[in-house]
């Protein structure tokens, strides 16, 4: 079950973010979800999957570690000096990493440009590109999007993890995206908006984008730190770690199926 | 004569045919830059970007890990400047194989002026981990240097110029990756050089003769890997060291001979180019002279100047 490995990733976040004491856990705890969809579920040999709001960095390394390609004990070294796993994602580091990420905004044009040589290379591969509701405040996200469109790159399929809050509050407080549906499609892309928290929708909506002649964008409605009750909603929770007692309280509360 | 930018778009299209994964990529400058060429010949493996450098490099990013290598062109100002943060966390952190050849760079654009006049490039590129970069003087140097980074695995940046120049070297020269070339065995003072300022260089080496000093003059057109030894032989066997780029005095190849000299053999080391300024517009031929970097005697550190100066201080 989808659920299942989603609450074990949910607490190997929270592990390495502990183990740390340094980490991102909001925006981590909202991607889960879809990234434990993409990659139990959706991808196929070949297809390339770029966690463009690389500050997620937890999610992605305790879904490949769940997927086994690399020993979870690695995950106690996250951040730590000498580890593979950076805090934000390092290319030929660490394997299943298909880009480097971290500074905002960048990931789109990489997923064009690698959808570009699938379209050179006759491939059917699609490429997964996964942005923050912060993250697209980047202008460069906006010269991307162009582009997708542009070179009717339907192998793009991007999801907006809409957590609706970013490091100094809520996406309104601090820079208001919304409309964010009317500004993809006024692009050119095929938009669809989910819960980003329901595996039967992320994978319907996957399997509609596939069938378009444009690229796709999944606006993921999610909660930020979701699963975990005291994380859920806060911005405070962005880039702050728990203490031993949040800790064990975040874990007790996962063990126990909370929020979840 | 021809212009480095032209022997790029020229050798680009030839190197097209023998290698299928070069896809090129430009930001609505490809009759400046001279990769429509390579867009005439080869149309479904080019892609116009738009006015977008971050785009541009961010996308030459992903087809680098689709296998692909990418060549990517704008202004060098755009390039290493606009895009410097996709250049720096992208391509350069990632070692990815892409290739940014970045034309009009110096005061070699000219009129366009001080917006458009990359006088900072080689200062940005040379201090990222990864990335080559090269500043070549002719079409025959261009060609070969397009060459070498084609079967290198990562990143590298080619500084190219606008206006037509002669040629420095004949058909069969042959260069070294990382090694500079010396012209001359000249005692009296070196003059290490690049790019569009070499045959500037060579021009005031003819001139110096009849007065009776003698310099060596050496071109660096693999600015990263640095060509240490030759600096430091120079620096042994000269009596001064005289740097000549078009570039600012700030970051750049004085900057990196000085890096070497005073690590390994400390020498006076006068340093020629853009001194902490801003360009401006003008014709290319009165911009070398205004910024002093041709060999004319009009001001008074002009090239020469600056020699005999170096020569009679010692």
């Amino acid at each position: 079950m989808l659920s299942d490995i989603s609450r074990e990733v949910r607490k190997d976040i929270l592990y390495q973010i502990f183990s740390a004491q340094s980490g991102h856990p909001g925006g981590a705890l909202s991607v889960a979800d879809i990234l434990v969809s993409i990659y139990f579920e959706l991808i196929n040999e070949g297809d390339k999957v770029i966690l463009s709001k690389g500050h997620a960095s937890a999610a992605l390394y305790a879904v490949l570690a769940e997927k086994g390609l690399f020993p979870k004990e690695e995950l106690a070294s996250f951040r730590k000096l000498g580890s593979r796993l950076q805090g934000h994602p390092a290319l030929h580091k660490v394997p299943g990493i298909d880009a480097p990420s971290g500074s905002l905004g960048q990931g789109l044009s990489i997923a064009n440009g690698i959808a570009l040589s699938f379209k050179l290379d006759k491939k059917d591969n699609v490429v997964y590109c996964i942005l923050g509701d912060g993250e697209i405040n980047e202008g460069q996200v906006w010269e991307a999007a162009m582009s997708s469109a542009h070179y009717h790159l339907n192998n793009v399929i991007a999801f907006l993890d809409y957590n609706k809050l970013q490091i100094d509050g809520s996406n309104d407080e601090v820079m208001t995206i919304a409309p964010v549906a009317d500004k993809f499609s006024s692009f050119g892309w095929f938009v669809q908006a989910i819960d980003g928290h329901n595996f039967d929708e992320i994978i319907l909506a996957v399997k509609n984008a596939r069938a378009q002649d444009k690229p796709s964008m999944i606006i993921a409605n999610t909660i930020k730190g979701k699963g975990v009750s005291f994380m859920e909603n806060k911005a405070s929770w962005h880039g702050t770690a728990p203490n031993e007692e949040e800790y064990k309280l975040a874990l007790d509360e996962l063990e126990n199926g909370g929020g979840l | 004569m021809k212009a480095t930018r032209e022997s790029y778009g020229e050798e680009l299209a030839v190197l097209g045919e023998k290698y299928p994964d070069i896809v090129v990529l430009d930001a609505d400058l490809a009759g400046a830059t001279k990769t429509s060429l390579f867009k005439k010949k080869f149309p479904d493996r080019f892609f116009d970007m738009g006015i977008a450098e971050q785009d541009l490099i961010g996308t030459a990013a992903g087809l680098a890990i689709g296998g692909k290598i990418p060549f990517a062109s704008t202004f060098a100002v755009f390039a290493s400047g606009r895009a410097y943060d996709q250049v720096r966390n992208t391509v350069c952190y990632g070692n990815l194989n892409v290739k940014i050849c970045a034309t009009h760079a110096g005061l070699t654009v000219g009129e366009d002026g001080a917006t458009h006049q990359a006088l900072e490039d080689i200062s940005l590129m040379r201090s990222l981990p990864n990335m080559s970069v090269f500043s070549p003087c002719d079409d025959l140097q261009t060609r070969w240097i397009l060459n070498e980074i084609v079967n290198h695995d990562g990143p590298a940046y080619v500084r190219l110029a606008r206006p037509k120049l002669p040629d420095v070297y004949a058909e069969g020269t042959e260069f070294v990756w990382g090694k500079g070339i010396q012209h001359g065995n000249g005692t009296d003072a070196a003059i290490i050089t690049t790019g569009v300022c070499v045959v500037e260089a060579l021009k005031a080496q003819r001139d110096l003769i009849g007065m009776g000093i003698n310099v060596r003059v050496i071109d660096i057109h693999t600015i990263k890997p640095l060509d240490k030894d030759i600096i430091i032989k120079a620096a042994q066997e000269t009596k001064r060291i005289i740097t000549l780029e078009d570039h600012s005095i700030i970051g750049g190849l004085g900057s990196a001979v000085c890096e070497v000299l005073c690590e390994s053999y400390p020498a006076f080391v006068t340093r020629l180019g853009v001194n902490d300024t801003f360009g401006e517009s003008g014709n290319w031929a009165n911009l070398l002279e205004k910024y002093h970097l041709n060999r004319r005697r009009s001001k008074s550190r002009n090239l020469e100047i600056t020699v005999i100066y170096c020569f009679s201080n010692t």
